[in-house]
């Protein structure tokens, strides 16, 4: 295993910024992927880790990446959700890791949802 | 599933599902390239008469649909090997799958990333079960437990994003000398 004494400083460095999050915990912003046999099938896996990577990188400190089952589409997926509290919920569909940057850098830290990932655009 | 690891990351959601406190996830890999996973769980069990189900693709516990592919897949990709998958399971004590994948058939799929895919499992479900992970092969052997972890974090989420990609690099390092032939 890698040293844990690696791991005490993600411990100390993310401290702080753990306490900063709970206050605000009306401000954050969620993003929830499907992790069903359809979903991992499709790809999610590499796609939830892409988010991660990305919000570590940005230190987006009121992003919270979690997954959910399966919601009935599975042909979509990889589907994830986007919730910004006060907005409308936003699903994209058959999310790609290189999709990942740029659902970040313009929905979740400009607020311009990328509209041609969406279900939206995929139904039509 | 196009890796073995991604039918763990699958099934291992029914461990978490049936609500265990402990999930160990094993993988030995033979001197003769047989490579055994197994996941045991201490959660809630299945009766004898779910378990003679539990194969069939039109067995599930969910309510939404009457489908449910986990374990008729897994089963599926062990047998094309020559390989099988066993199920144990008593109610209230909890269940252990064991697929068996002969690495040397031309049908075999790859191991895969484990590393993402443990990462991810622990993401999905920081708080519990613990999770532990054991790798054994000709190469070497590796041990992983969450709650090796937990006591270092002093309560900081096994969910953040720093600590998520730790795991995952922690792991790969010590997966990659075990199976590194049956990885890709």
């Amino acid at each position: 295993m890698k040293s844990l004494a690696e791991l005490e400083a993600i411990r100390k460095a993310t401290a702080s910024r753990i306490n900063l999050r709970h206050e605000d915990a009306a401000d954050t912003t969620r993003v929830v992927i499907g992790m069903a046999t359809c979903g991992i099938a499709a790809g999610a896996r590499p796609v939830m880790l892409s988010f991660v990577d990305e919000i570590n990188k940005r230190q987006l400190n009121h992003v919270t990446v979690s997954q959910t089952g399966c919601i009935g589409m599975c042909r979509l997926e990889p589907m994830v959700d986007v919730i910004v509290p006060g907005k409308e919920k936003v699903t994209y569909v058959h999310v790609k890791p290189e999709m990942v940057s740029r659902i970040v850098a313009e929905h979740i830290v400009n607020g311009r949802p990328v509209a041609e990932y969406t279900i939206g655009a995929a139904e039509n | 599933m196009k890796e073995i690891a991604l039918h763990l990351l699958d099934i291992v959601q029914n461990s978490v599902t049936a609500g265990a406190a402990h999930v160990d996830i094993r993988f030995d890999l033979s001197a003769d390239g047989v490579l055994a996973m197994s996941v045991r769980d201490d959660g809630r069990g299945m009766s004898p008469e779910l378990l003679e189900r539990v194969r069939s693709p039109f067995t599930t516990t969910r309510s939404t649909r009457k489908v449910g592919l986990g374990i008729p897949l897994l089963q599926q990709n062990a047998m094309l090997t020559g390989g099988d998958v066993d199920i144990e399971s008593q109610v209230g004590k909890g269940t252990v799958i064991t697929a068996r994948f002969v690495t040397s058939s031309i049908d075999c799929l790859p191991l895969g990333d484990l590393a993402s895919t443990m990462a991810t499992i622990i993401m999905g479900s920081p708080d519990a079960p613990e999770f532990s992970l054991t790798c054994r092969g000709p190469a070497g052997e590796m041990d992983f437990s969450t709650e090796a972890i937990r006591g270092a974090l002093e309560g900081v989420s096994l969910a953040e994003p720093e600590v998520v990609q730790w795991i995952q690099e922690s792991i790969r390092e010590e997966v990659e000398p075990i199976f590194g032939g049956i990885i890709r």
